[in-house]
């Protein structure tokens, strides 16, 4: 059992404010509930006892912050995750951006990259692989850099083919990768025409016009003040009538950005910019 | 009624505690001061229907929270299915895709420790049958923030790993009869 760690409000403004003014990261506007966990969860795994030693670490080894930063951001995903949006990509989205001459899709806050991996068999699928761009961005090298090998564990494609299957998938599952001992391995030209690269959605500004944007499981992160900017960068990205598309339990009730955008799919949260 | 009446309840149970849940749900009048929280250890994927399943109250659905919404008395929430739930200062809900704890996503030990955080004095946790250890250290961290705990009398629980771990870590919880639970709960 780990031991409790117990951390003031205003050490995680310390903390915060650490990070921002050494390394250029702003967490001032995350869901401060999930942010205290995963500083908490970050101490437990380098048996970081106090707050202060946690300082004290972050101000003097740049090596311990990279470890940080990989282990304090959320980087949990899986293939297929939620067949039902997949099913509704499929037969609701994927045909329109066929009329598309070039298709541009910007996976925001990509993680690992299984749900990139699983837009491209999609669009593989739908015979449209070879002309869409895909930029799936991170905040974290650590992650994009997993993206690119497209490497992911064994045991996890029981799941994923079961995910694939209830997503209306027709194909072999196994046929997208390579098994190896214990890791498969994506098949490479699925992520011919994907471009990973960093974005941190708190700094960076628009960079490309896109027909669907996905931010899945992204926005629970931040707070509202955030979660309202970020929509606005995700709408002045989008083209007219573009689409978005968020996590199952996310909502754009409370946002500002509302009006301007049509709710394609309720139950898959499948957003449409308006003209 | 005393004069600390609590703002928040919340409810974890695992293996054993749905009939519980369901009786307890059943049971709720009209209107009750507090929020409820309910988090059940359930499957990670696949269609779930829960929160139908435990709408049992004729005056009151369960609702599965989106994330930032409004936590409000008088509602049933059900932690969503693959997500922990937390909730934050200005009492709205985040809902959390981390790492499973315990085995389970929901778990019920960030629930517990954040409504903690947030709730301090005015928050009852109640943990109840399972066999799992979730849901003890975030009791315990409830209690130390100046909550009440309530464990699921062990000897009349379906599975007793969960309350008998939650009783090992809060002594001072108070044993509970699952059929004494609402009453309980109106009479803090």
């Amino acid at each position: 059992m780990n031991e409790w760690i117990d951390i003031l409000p205003e050490q995680i403004d310390d903390i915060i404010q650490l990070i921002r003014e050494q390394y250029g990261y702003d967490f001032g506007d995350y869901s401060r509930a999930s942010f205290t966990r995963r500083v908490k969860h970050c101490m437990q795994a380098a048996s970081v006892k106090t707050i202060y030693d946690l300082q004290h670490h972050l101000l003097n080894e740049p090596s311990f912050f990279n470890w940080f930063l990989q282990t304090l951001t959320v980087n949990v995903t899986e293939m297929f995750r939620d067949p039902l949006f997949y099913k509704a990509l499929r037969e609701t989205v994927i045909p329109r951006l066929a009329s598309y001459p070039i298709i541009k899709i910007w996976h925001a806050g990509c993680a690992t990259g299984e749900e990139v991996f699983s837009m491209a068999i999609l669009l593989k699928e739908a015979g449209l692989l070879e002309r869409t761009r895909i930029y799936a961005t991170d905040l974290n090298p650590a992650n994009l850099e997993k993206a690119r090998k497209g490497i992911m564990p064994l045991n996890a494609m029981k799941e994923y083919t079961a995910n694939y299957i209830r997503s209306g998938g027709m194909e072999e599952f196994s046929s997208y990768y390579e098994a190896k001992r214990d890791h498969v391995i994506l098949d490479s030209s699925l992520l011919k025409n994907v471009l990973f690269s960093q974005h941190n959605l708190v700094t960076d500004q628009v960079f490309n016009e896109f027909q669907l944007i996905c931010c899945r499981n992204v926005l629970i992160y931040f707070n509202k003040t955030l979660q309202n900017r970020v929509l606005h960068l995700f709408y002045d990205s989008l083209v007219p009538l573009g689409y978005m598309a968020l996590g199952m339990k996310e909502s754009l009730l409370f946002m500002d950005v509302r009006p301007k955008f049509d709710s394609i799919k309720d139950d898959a949260k499948i957003f449409r910019r308006k003209n | 009624m005393s004069h600390a009446l609590p703002e928040i309840v919340v409810i974890g149970g695992s293996a054993g505690s749905f009939p519980v849940v369901s009786k307890l749900i059943e049971q709720l009048p009209e209107t009750f001061s507090f929020a409820l929280i309910l988090v059940m250890h359930r499957q990670k994927s696949g269609l779930s229907e829960m929160d139908k399943v435990l709408s049992l109250n004729k005056y009151t659905k369960v609702i599965e929270p989106n994330d930032k919404d409004q936590i409000v008395p008088n509602q049933i929430y059900l932690a969503p299915q693959n997500y922990h739930l937390l909730v934050e200062n200005d009492r709205t809900f985040s809902l959390d895709y981390s790492e499973t704890i315990h085995y389970s996503r929901p778990s019920i030990d960030p629930t517990f420790e954040s409504v903690a955080d947030v709730y301090g004095q005015q928050a009852v946790g109640l943990l109840l049958s399972g066999s799992n250890t979730d849901g003890a250290r975030g009791l315990a961290h409830l209690v130390q923030m100046g909550g009440k705990a309530f464990i699921q009398d062990p000897s009349l629980s379906e599975f007793s790993i969960m309350p008998l771990t939650g009783l090992k870590q809060v002594p001072e919880a108070t044993l509970i009869n699952p059929s004494e639970i609402i009453n309980c709960l109106f009479s803090l």
